[in-house]
């Protein structure tokens, strides 16, 4: 219980955020809350410690446990801190098609960790996860909230090395679908 | 960085436009640089048409005019929209809430995330056309949480929108008010199923709600709701725009109107292509995707929870329309076609696709945590480590069939159908990895340098 005593309130100095947060709901919906709320404290300390769910709970005016609940339910909420580079990779079928799953061994050679893991200085986490909505240009590589899409071999090396250095390089943007352009493509 | 692989490239134009046969509607601005600014969209014509719906039609008309155009929704059951609107009760001094489900988290599935990221106030201006039919005051945007560019600036897009006074009160000078809120997610497939998003949304755990009552009865906070997919929704916009006759003269006598076909799998042009509905599985992967790039023995034309279709003439001349993939044995779903290499190990494909599920089943009904979380991804990794004996293939199948349509929600079938579709087309496989103790096609890497 230390712990819970001495820590410092995470939305003492965010008064605005907390305010701009609960106001976007109705006064009926004050829970619906709680997945912004631990989206705020989960970007900051990227985890949610048991201090911060009793004063989450506090602020919504739910037992501690209902708002654990809501938190363990879902994949991108963490109990312990993820690195500064939390690396995602998708593992569904096109991303697995695509070369996902080498992608992902790579990245533990590379790295030294595996899924789950993140490394002592807590620059790097790795985390398998499912189906990202990027299938049309796999494999994707989430970092942290950004997309890397159609990661190849040669571009993942470049990110890791980059990382690093301690710097995320610009996302590129790939879409896909007829950028071999109009005069080149044949309609049966 | 000073590598010139990792500088951001000039955005792509995707789409079907390279099809001289049809003009692109909903995906005609994305990948245009700023095309997600409120100024861009007004420059086109933005907002016009939610403008002509709120100060010339009655709430009632617009309903019809969806009725009439046919078309169903777009999220993977295609149950017809504007039938869907009609199930709203009388206006009775309750809330009313129109939910738009940007939840979209089906293998194979992309379409949703472009117009999310490229074009957000297309949406906005669905969902206040789609508030006025209902004559629901207050939307809700659920976004999946992985979405994040697409929710940063559906929350600028959400902002610019009320401050221009196109979200609010008065409306284009009318009586009605409509606002937005924008809930993003965090991790979780089932919250694509309807009344799940809605326990999220309110901020529980994502496990479904009993049916009945519908979201029509009590949804959101127990207020009438209608609860639609994004394309759905932006669909609206160009319904109401072009007419419902304009809509349902596209497609076939059983499918109205234009659907997203997200291409992935080996093919040399992956990518989202709006196409009219009734184009055939053959035009699609070889006219706009350019042809598979290696053998193919299946394709998924839906998603992963469709059933799989061998790689046959029969399959491949087969219109995309509802009607006749469901008279194959398949759903047209989402519209995700996933294309299988024929030396891909089928065994360990649909693995890759059991896993999934055992990963996103919410644990509320017993079929589904006990089946497909436990049950399934072990026989198949018993199968896989060259384990398997006499009579598993015969267990999956017990198993299945004692899943199947016994569970809370269809997310437990969602697992099962690719399972049996693909012990119905390859159970040679499954027999030989149990046989010769290993796949019959080794694992290879396709991870491109």
């Amino acid at each position: 219980m230390t712990e819970l005593q001495t820590l410092k309130p995470f939305f003492t100095d965010r008064q605005d955020v907390l305010n701009e947060i609960l106001n976007r709901y109705p006064s009926y919906g004050r829970r619906s809350a709680v997945m912004p709320l631990l989206w705020e404290v989960q970007r900051a300390e990227r985890h949610i410690s048991e201090p911060r769910i009793h004063e989450i709970a506090e602020i919504i005016g739910v037992h501690p446990t209902e708002v654990k609940g809501v938190m363990s339910f879902y994949s991108t909420y963490h109990e312990h801190p993820v690195g500064k580079y939390h690396l995602q990779i998708c593992s569904t079928l096109s991303c697995s098609l695509a070369g996902s799953d080498e992608m992902y061994d790579f990245i533990c050679e590379e790295t030294g960790l595996v899924n789950g893991e993140t490394d002592k200085e807590g620059r790097f986490s790795i985390q398998k996860v499912e189906c990202l909505g990027s299938c049309t240009t796999a494999p994707v590589l989430q970092i942290n909230d950004t997309y890397f899409e159609r990661v190849t071999k040669s571009r993942c090396k470049l990110l890791l090395d980059s990382m690093k250095q301690d710097k995320l390089p610009e996302p590129w943007r790939e879409r896909g679908g007829d950028n071999a352009g109009a005069e080149k493509a044949k309609v049966l | 960085m000073d590598t010139t692989a990792t500088v951001a490239e000039k955005p792509k134009q995707i789409t079907s436009r390279i099809d001289p046969r049809y003009e692109v509607m909903m995906y005609k601005y994305v990948g245009v640089e700023n095309s997600h600014t409120l100024e861009f969209y007004r420059s086109h014509g933005g907002y016009e048409t939610a403008k002509k719906a709120i100060t010339t039609m009655k709430p009632v008309d617009v309903v019809e005019e969806m009725k009439k155009s046919g078309l169903r929704g777009r999220g993977g059951a295609g149950f017809p929209t504007g039938m869907k609107w009609s199930f709203m009760p009388p206006v009775d001094g309750r809330q009313r809430f129109i939910v738009c489900n940007a939840d979209e988290s089906e293998p194979g599935s992309c379409k949703d995330r472009y117009v999310l990221e490229d074009d957000p106030h297309q949406l906005i201006e669905g969902m206040v056309i789609a508030g006025y039919a209902i004559q629901a005051t207050k939307g809700g945007l659920y976004i999946r949480g992985e979405y994040y560019l697409g929710y940063e600036r559906l929350y600028k897009a959400i902002q610019d929108a009320k401050r221009e006074g196109l979200l609010g009160k008065n409306l284009f000078g009318s009586d009605f008010e409509f606002d937005i809120i924008l809930h993003r997610g965090s991790g979780a497939y089932i919250c694509g199923e309807e009344t799940a998003l809605m326990n999220s949304f309110e901020g529980f755990r994502a496990n479904p709600r009993l049916k009945p009552p519908f979201p029509a009865q009590a949804g959101v906070y127990g207020f009438p709701t209608t609860i639609n997919n994004v394309t759905s929704l932006a669909s609206a916009v160009h319904i109401i725009n072009k007419g419902a006759a304009w809509f349902s003269a596209m497609g076939t006598d059983d499918s109205k109107g234009f659907h997203h076909v997200q291409l992935s799998g080996p093919v040399k042009r992956h990518g989202v292509y709006e196409v009219p509905m009734g184009i055939t599985y053959r035009e699609i992967i070889y006219g706009l995707g350019g042809g598979p790039t290696e053998d193919i023995k299946a394709f998924i034309p839906g998603g992963s929870s469709c059933p799989m279709f061998p790689f046959t003439d029969q399959y491949l001349d087969m219109p995309m329309e509802y009607a006749s993939v469901a008279k194959a044995g398949s759903m047209l779903g989402t519209g995700g076609l996933i294309l299988i290499p024929k030396d891909k190990c089928m065994v360990d494909a649909l693995y890759n696709v059991v896993r999934f599920y055992a990963h996103e089943s919410c644990g509320k009904c017993t079929p589904c945590r006990e089946g497909v979380s436990t049950w399934m991804p072990k026989m198949y990794q018993k199968l896989l480590a060259g384990l398997g004996q006499k009579g598993d293939i015969e267990l999956i199948e017990d198993v299945s069939a004692n899943i199947r349509g016994r569970s809370f929600c269809v997310f437990a079938d969602a697992c099962i159908m690719p399972i049996q579709a693909s012990l119905k087309h390859f159970r040679h496989e499954y027999e030989y990895i149990i046989e010769n103790k290993k796949s019959m096609y080794p694992k290879k890497s396709r991870w491109a340098e």
